[in-house]
């Protein structure tokens, strides 16, 4: 399946892009992770504490074991600081 | 009904609470709250906001929509910035409008502290040495709690 992947504050700095695009068969966010840190060293430093990662799909917050079937946009993101 | 809106653009909290309070009828009490930039540190220069739209308004609707069924309320208002924000300028405003003004306080309250860990926003300050995401507080998720 084709996923819209958007990635917001250090996590965007740290990867280098927004949001892409990503082809995947990943079942849940946590595979999904699983993917994106195996591609390039800078996913894989992006992703390595998930304690200080949030993420939404389809714009509603989850957790990483969330399934992905039916999905269609997946977010990655510190916790927020809003206010 | 609860308005909002998400802007780059400065507003006036004053202006913005006196249009609020004109357009209620029969409500007994309204409480607001505006967020300033502050200098913490000294050498802040401003604030950098970033959010992601569309989850930002769906997750600011819904928490209006919690508070509108946990409260009896008239009315609220949410003004949220995003984009540069300089020392001193308004960040967001909350304004609720009740019967009675414990309704008021208690939505606004919950509001501000739901808008603070639940919205997507972060926010980077800027000062000459180079700029810095705001790590996120453990006091502000534990806020939550009390609800």
């Amino acid at each position: 399946m084709k996923l819209d992947v958007l990635y917001f504050a250090w996590l965007r700095e740290r990867i280098g892009l927004g949001q892409e695009c990503v082809e995947t068969n990943a079942e849940t966010v946590s595979d999904l992770v699983e993917e994106l840190r195996a591609r390039e060293d800078r996913y894989d430093l992006a992703f390595s504490d998930l304690a200080s990662v949030r993420v939404a799909v389809d714009q509603e917050l989850t957790s990483f074991d969330a399934p992905l079937s039916d999905a269609r946009e997946v977010a990655f993101f510190p916790p927020m600081t809003g206010g | 009904m609860p308005k909002l809106r998400v802007q780059t653009e400065e507003f006036d909290a004053g202006g913005e609470l006196n249009l609020f309070t004109q357009s209620q009828f029969g409500m007994g009490a309204v409480v607001s709250f505006s967020g300033i930039v502050r200098d913490v540190t000294g050498g802040l220069q401003s604030l950098e906001i970033e959010h992601y739209p569309g989850m930002t308004e769906r997750a600011i609707e819904s928490i209006l929509a919690e508070a509108v069924s946990r409260w009896d309320l008239g009315d609220a208002l949410v003004i949220h910035r995003y984009g540069s924000i300089p020392v001193g300028a308004p960040i967001m405003m909350v304004a609720t409008a009740a019967p009675h003004r414990s309704d008021a306080f208690q939505a606004a309250e919950f509001l501000m502290d739901y808008l603070k860990s639940r919205a997507p926003f972060w926010k980077k300050e800027v000062t000459r040495q180079g700029a810095d995401w705001v790590a996120a507080q453990d006091h502000d998720e534990d806020a939550l709690k009390r609800w």
